[in-house]
């Protein structure tokens, strides 16, 4: 990765939205009492969700809203490279994953066709739609390449399945998230060779279990243990 | 029959999706079942019976479940203890947690309760990569129905008061080494910490912390469920039990799949992924466990058992056993050269060798994919490889040594060849061209 | 005690100690960059690795390590060579070869271990990294390429400092060292980050090319820029002052200085008194030390005592306070004055002007109430060792006056000194703690003690440390101060105080010794003024006598805990300008009163003679010291103002006429009220 720097340009101010803010106490509420730091990567995603990219102020708006000092909300959103720096495409942003197990099965074409079709990498398309980048590992290594768009995975996918995808996303729809070749999920090509057996979903597995194996006899009443 | 395991022995039976997520469909599978019964015993007997399954770490580790949580300790102080469920799942080949989380998630749920309650803890976060969005909003969708439905929080039906949480990273590798996701959760950057001191003395918060894997949770209910004696009827001693396995790259169907451990490579990948792109001889190598572990040839994949000491034992290591497959087609050096830039990519930056280390060993790494680099850059690079491995903070800088070392270990030859190659009908000299036409 | 070898030998060790400093106790010198004894561990420079059985097969970080009965710690084997080389090489293959142009050249901590520990080729023939350039403000200089990324900065900014300013940025071969958007570090001890900084990435900005290290004569001394009495060091080189350094002492500063103390010194060598002056048709003009002696013997046998008086500033060493009270008591003038501020204090016993807690002392406080004072200003380095003790733990601070960001929590009790008074009724959760505390203080300001209710506070102060059990302590800001209270610089019986003295019509003639904080401007009296600089006391001025600075006089300094130490000369005086208790001396015998020494030892001997205190060197009685202090001694009744406590430091960096006169001083003040202005919107 090359350095994280914020954009030049910025927006002049920030304000939290309505959902925004409901939503960061929510997070902040997960955590233990004096500890809302902890809900700094939750909320700045928040931002981002709300303004498409993580801006200055808006950094300024979380360090007050956490009680952080400013240059941690810096270090922390130059730290994770989810958090887009600089706008986004207006209609989507791309991110191809090329690391070993997509490049093995054909991310290279998907990146070289990014580039052919919405320009170079990290920036935005000429038309401001788009905006793409090569990512690292997405962690849906059998269902490669894949690509993750906007928020969610899309599989599995060819140049052809692929360039589709960008199409729907041009026209301002958002396809289905998934397989392009309509895998389950990440069972084999073709359906599952294994999970067959209907007796695992006949509800026989719900029959309550009197006593666990191998526990002592009589069992003692729920308690907590010594404190 | 496919592989080793039968249907009737696997814990993960919504591992595709097919049938109902949500607590209803969770609970007629078998989830939840017995939970209350567990909550009854001691925490003493949940780590031991944990521990007689024989269940490893299945982040990749391996270190011994049961074990790790009789390291927290036995009497509760003021400070709280914690659960934290590693599910930054973001190593290249890895994709098994993912399964669990968006498919079965209940089995995750009643895991961490009952894993709290054996450390005695009343809080556990799962702390879930950041790019795992439907993922998340599956898991927090499941824990809405836990709680709802009474399972999970203060005053639940099993009697341990328990509050789980999700929280979420924002793209990066490092958080799932433990030291730096504990950071992470904290709301500061995913630095791994030094050790001493370990989680269990002061984790998250200062508090003591036990950090396991997805799977590693997730398989907990069912084993009391069944009897540990159930789990470590399956595989070799010391590596037993069923674990989730994947494959990606080379293979003719990828997949996720849970199997017994100790199964032999070859019948994993004919059996479940469809067999090697243009057969069995067409394979050249295997990465068998996420891309940080070493590169096993066609010869040693042929004969290698899907565990951990079997592995080891070929100078690689089962990680997550989410193996890589390469078939004669593969790039070998570009693929590890790739391993590289991601090791690059994903360093923190904090300690030297491995700051410094990782964009050293991807730049030369390059030069030899296009085999531009010279011959002696090779010694150079397992010499820079041995200058960053075992002198780091955490284990990247491990991770990031590993597969060149694999590469070179087994497939030097390649890249002198690549070498060797690049220079035929080049000028050796700048100006060398011009000096043979004269 | 645990025993542990180090290369096969045998050492005992106190529990806790890491592998590193167990290898210290052994005499092995371990290399490092990231550790650093008063900071927090980071464990990520790699250079400590060293081997340590029984434990994993690999070198292991030495600075974070706790040692364990029986180790083994091995420093010289081949492995711990190899990690050494490796991390060096690492270090080095994105350091810019740039020395012949570092500052940090000949007290570089990478050159040196390059040397002692490095590879000797390099086999790294890729491009380096270059990283852009930064801002921190108008101290400190940065070249970021050639940061190692080691993060001392940010932990004593944080940590030490308390001002949260500069962090690391980004993530592995990208990551920056940077404040928020190339702000300015807004700390008061922001420069210490320069002799941190193990490279020549942060380098001193004033200082940026003005030397080498080993051209400079180094000077041990004693800071006066507050009244803590830092141990300094000071670099010159011929007649210049280019540089402060801290030296270590732990009693005072532990290894910090203020930025004040350290780059004030630009100061000495502008606006700078180098001959003597006189008033002639309302302008100064040059004249010659005879002449100017002569006026003032005109001036002084044309007036009775009582129509003389001298006030002597903040920054004045013992010697020339006590030469010039011999010079005028003698002469029975009992208009004398150290404190331009009018504080109410010196009549008591010692111990009612001292810090006696002492400086390092109040790390055992368990609450400390502030009572008109803002040490963050007043005395920055002592703020430090208070956040220290904060950080440490258990430790309740309440503050009467104003309410500052300290860099530490506190509980805010009240402005002024009703809040103050009624103390002993407050039902306030923080008084609760004052009464159940082991080992309570009260540390009082100038702002407490420096006002017209001054001596009422002073009482109203006393009874509440009386009441709840209190150390006492005052913390000063002025350097000279505790020196000239402790030489009974005082009026006499009758005498004007400072504020009196300068009032019209109140003297003949008034003689200012280095004062310059002093508002004397409504003065219509003959006004000589010995300084040295061109500040507000020359500016005033009928007579000048131009005086040398702390930085050219052998002095004596009593700091607030009244600890006596020693500065030294690092320079000649300037031009004419002649030590002041010289001055006096010649002065004396124009004046027909001639002092008995003719040399600062003899002086010095007449001065402990007469204030035995003063031959206690570096020595504090502490707390004990106070023991016995009654309280009831402390002030007068009277009315006490609404006025709520202000600190008597308005602009941190701009406290004394050095200070003044610096360039870099004002850059700062700039700096730092711009900044307050935008902290203000």
């Amino acid at each position: 990765m090359s350095v994280r720097r914020l954009s030049p340009n910025q927006p002049a101010s920030f304000t939290f939205s309505k959902e925004s803010l409901k939503q960061a106490q929510w997070w902040i509420s997960k955590y233990p009492a004096g500890k809302q730091q902890s809900a700094v990567i939750p909320i700045l995603w928040l931002v981002q969700k709300q303004e498409g990219w993580v801006s200055e102020p808006a950094i300024r708006a979380v360090a007050e809203m956490l009680g952080m000092p400013q240059i941690r909300v810096l270090e922390v959103s130059t730290f994770y490279t989810m958090f887009m720096l600089e706008p986004v495409g207006t209609h989507a942003l791309v991110q191809v994953c090329g690391t070993t197990p997509c490049a093995l099965r054909g991310a290279n074409d998907l990146l070289a066709h990014c580039k052919k079709r919405l320009g170079p990498k990290d920036h935005r398309s000429a038309d401001g739609k788009f905006y793409w980048q090569e990512v690292e590992c997405l962690g849906a290594c059998s269902n490669a390449p894949m690509a993750m768009i906007n928020d969610y995975y899309y599989e599995d996918l060819t140049v052809e399945s692929f360039d589709k995808l960008l199409d729907e996303f041009a026209a301002g729809r958002t396809p289905t998230p998934g397989s392009a070749t309509g895998r389950q999920g990440s069972s084999p090509e073709g359906g599952p060779l294994v999970l067959i057996d209907p007796s695992l979903y006949d509800g026989s597995r719900a029959k309550p279990i009197k006593s666990l194996p191998n526990a002592p006899k009589p069992t003692k009443g729920a308690k907590e243990p010594a404190a | 029959m496919v592989g080793i395991l039968e249907d009737k022995d696997r814990i993960f039976t919504n591992l595709y999706g097919v049938h109902d997520w949500g607590l209803e469909g969770a609970k007629a599978r078998g989830c939840w079942n017995g939970t209350r019964e567990m909550l009854k015993q001691t925490p003493e007997w949940i780590c031991d019976q944990i521990k007689e399954s024989g269940l490893r770490g299945r982040g990749g580790g391996g270190f011994p479940t049961g074990l790790k949580w009789t390291f927290m300790p036995k009497a509760q102080s003021e400070r709280p203890h914690f659960l934290v469920v590693n599910a930054d799942e973001s190593e290249p080949g890895a994709c098994k947690d993912r399964e669990i989380i968006r498919n079965d998630p209940h089995l995750l749920i009643e895991g961490c309760l009952v894993a709290s309650y054996a450390i005695r803890a009343h809080t556990a976060y799962i702390y879930i990569r950041g790019e795992y969005v439907h993922e998340r909003e599956r898991l927090e969708a499941a824990i809405k129905q836990a709680y709802e439905a009474k399972l999970i929080g203060k005053g639940n039906v099993h009697g341990w008061d328990f509050d789980l949480h999700v929280t979420h990273g924002g793209g990066a590798y490092i958080c799932g080494d433990e030291t730096a996701l504990m950071e992470s959760l904290e709301g500061k950057k995913g630095q791994p910490r030094l050790k001493p001191p370990f989680p269990a003395g002061a984790g998250i918060y200062g508090a003591p912390t036990t950090i396991n894997n997805v799977e590693s949770i997730s398989v907990v209910g069912t084993i009391l469920r069944r009897g540990a004696d159930w789990f470590a009827g399956f595989g070799r001693p010391k590596n037993s039990g069923i674990k989730l396995m994947a494959a990606s790259g080379h293979v003719n169907k990828p997949c996720v799949v849970e199997e017994a451990m100790s199964i032999p490579m070859r019948q994993l990948i004919e059996d479940h992924f469809g067999g090697v792109r243009g057969g069995w001889g067409n394979l050249k190598a295997v990465i068998p466990g996420g891309i940080s572990m070493r590169m096993i040839p066609a010869e040693e994949a042929e004969v290698a058992l899907m565990d951990f000491d079997d592995l080891a034992g070929r100078r690689s290591g089962l990680g997550t056993a989410t193996m890589i497959v390469m078939d004669k087609d593969a790039d070998l050096v570009r693929a590890i050269a790739r391993a590289s830039y991601f090791y690059k990519h994903e360093s923190c930056g904090q300690c030297t060798p491995c700051r410094e280390g990782t964009g050293w060993m991807w730049r030369v790494m390059e030069r030899m994919a296009t085999g531009e680099a010279e011959m002696k850059e090779i010694d150079l690079l397992l010499d820079v490889a041995s200058q960053v491995e075992g002198h780091t903070i955490c284990g990247l800088g491990d991770a990031a040594a590993w597969p060149i070392q694999g590469l070179f270990r087994h497939f030097r030859h390649e890249v002198e060849e690549r070498i060797t190659n690049y220079r035929i009908g080049k000028p050796h000299v700048q100006g060398a061209t011009l000096a043979a036409a004269e | 005690m645990p025993k542990a070898t180090v290369n096969g030998v045998e050492v005992e060790f106190e529990p806790g100690m890491t592998v590193l400093q167990v290898a210290e106790l052994a005499g092995e010198e371990i290399p490092r960059f990231c550790y650093h004894e008063r900071l927090s561990i980071a464990g990520n420079c790699r250079m400590c690795l060293v081997e340590v059985k029984p434990g994993p097969p690999k070198p292991q970080a030495s600075c974070a390590l706790p040692a364990a009965e029986g180790n083994e710690i091995i420093t010289n084997s081949p492995m711990v060579k190899k990690a050494r080389e490796g991390v060096m090489e690492f270090l080095l293959i994105n350091h810019p070869l740039d020395c012949p142009i570092c500052d940090q050249g000949g007290e570089c901590d990478l050159q040196d271990q390059a040397m002692g520990y490095g590879r000797d080729d390099s086999r790294y023939a890729d491009n380096k990294r270059a990283v852009e350039e930064k801002y921190m403000g108008p101290l400190i200089k940065t070249v970021m390429t050639r940061c190692i990324q080691c993060t001392r900065c940010v932990r004593f900014i944080t940590e030490v400092a308390g001002v949260p300013d500069i962090g690391l940025i980004s993530r592995g071969e990208d990551v920056e060292i940077t404040t928020y958007l190339d702000k300015s570090v807004a700390s008061e001890l922001s420069a210490n980050v320069i002799d941190l900084c193990p490279v020549g990435a942060l380098t001193s900005k004033p200082y940026a090319f003005n030397a080498r290290p080993w051209e400079l004569k180094k000077t041990e001394s004693v800071d006066v820029m507050d009244a803590l009495g830092s141990s300094i060091r000071v670099d010159s080189r011929g007649p210049a002052v280019l540089r402060v350094l801290p030296r270590l002492n732990e009693d005072i500063n532990e290894e910090w200085i203020s930025d004040k103390t350290r780059y004030a010194v630009d100061g000495l060598s502008r606006q700078r008194l180098d001959q003597p002056f006189l008033r002639k048709g309302g302008r100064l003009q040059p004249t010659t030390w005879a002449e100017a002696f002569e006026l003032i013997a005109s001036k002084v046998k044309a007036t009775t005592p009582e129509r003389i008086g001298v006030i002597a500033g903040d920054v004045q060493d013992a010697e020339s306070m006590k030469a010039a009270l011999d010079l005028f008591g003698a002469m029975g003038v009992k208009n004398l004055d150290c404190r331009q501020d009018g504080m109410a204090l010196g009549a008591g016993p010692r111990e009612s002007w001292l810090l006696n807690s002492t400086i390092a002392g109040i790390e055992e406080a368990d609450v400390i109430l502030l009572v008109g004072t803002n040490p963050r200003v007043e005395a920055p380095v002592f703020n430090a060792r208070l956040r220290k003790r904060w950080l440490a733990g258990a430790l309740r601070v309440g503050v009467i006056g104003e309410q500052a960001d300290l860099t530490y929590g506190y509980d805010y009790l009240g402005a002024g000194p009703q809040t103050l008074s009624g103390l002993s009724r407050s039902k306030n959760d923080f008084v609760t703690a004052l009464k159940g505390a082991k080992n309570p203080a009260i540390i009082v300001g100038a702002g407490a003690l420096a006002r017209a209710d001054g001596a009422a506070v002073l009482a109203a102060a006393a009874a509440a440390a009386k009441s709840f059990g209190l150390t006492w302590n005052v913390l000063h800001s002025a350097a000279a101060r505790v020196g000239g209270l402790d030489l009974g610089f005082v009026p006499g019986e009758g005498g004007k105080s400072a504020g009196e003295m300068v009032q019209k019509g109140a003297l003949d003639v008034l003689f200012l010794l280095g004062a310059d904080e002093i508002d004397a401007k409504g003065s219509d009296a003959f006004t000589v003024y010995l300084g040295t600089h061109g500040d507000a006391g020359a500016h005033l001025a009928d007579v000048i006598l131009p005086g040398a600075a702390y930085t050219e006089k052998d002095g004596i300094y009593v700091n607030t805990e009244g600890r006596v130490q020693f500065g030294y000369r690092a320079v000649f005086p300037k031009g004419q300008a002649k030590e002041d208790w010289s001055i006096l001396r010649a002065l004396s015998e124009g004046l027909g009163a001639k002092l008995p020494y003719d040399t600062l030892a003899q002086l010095r001997a007449k001065l402990f003679a007469d204030h035995p205190s003063f031959g206690q060197v570096d020595y504090v009685a502490g707390p004990a010291g106070a023991a016995s202090l009654d309280f009831g001694l402390l002030g007068a009744k009277g009315e006490l103002s609404d006025a709520p406590f202000a600190s008597p430091v308005k602009a941190f960096h701009l406290t004394n006429p050095i200070a003044r006169a610096s360039v870099t001083m004002a850059e700062c003040a700039a700096v730092a009220s711009g900044a307050a202005k935008i902290a203000a919107e």
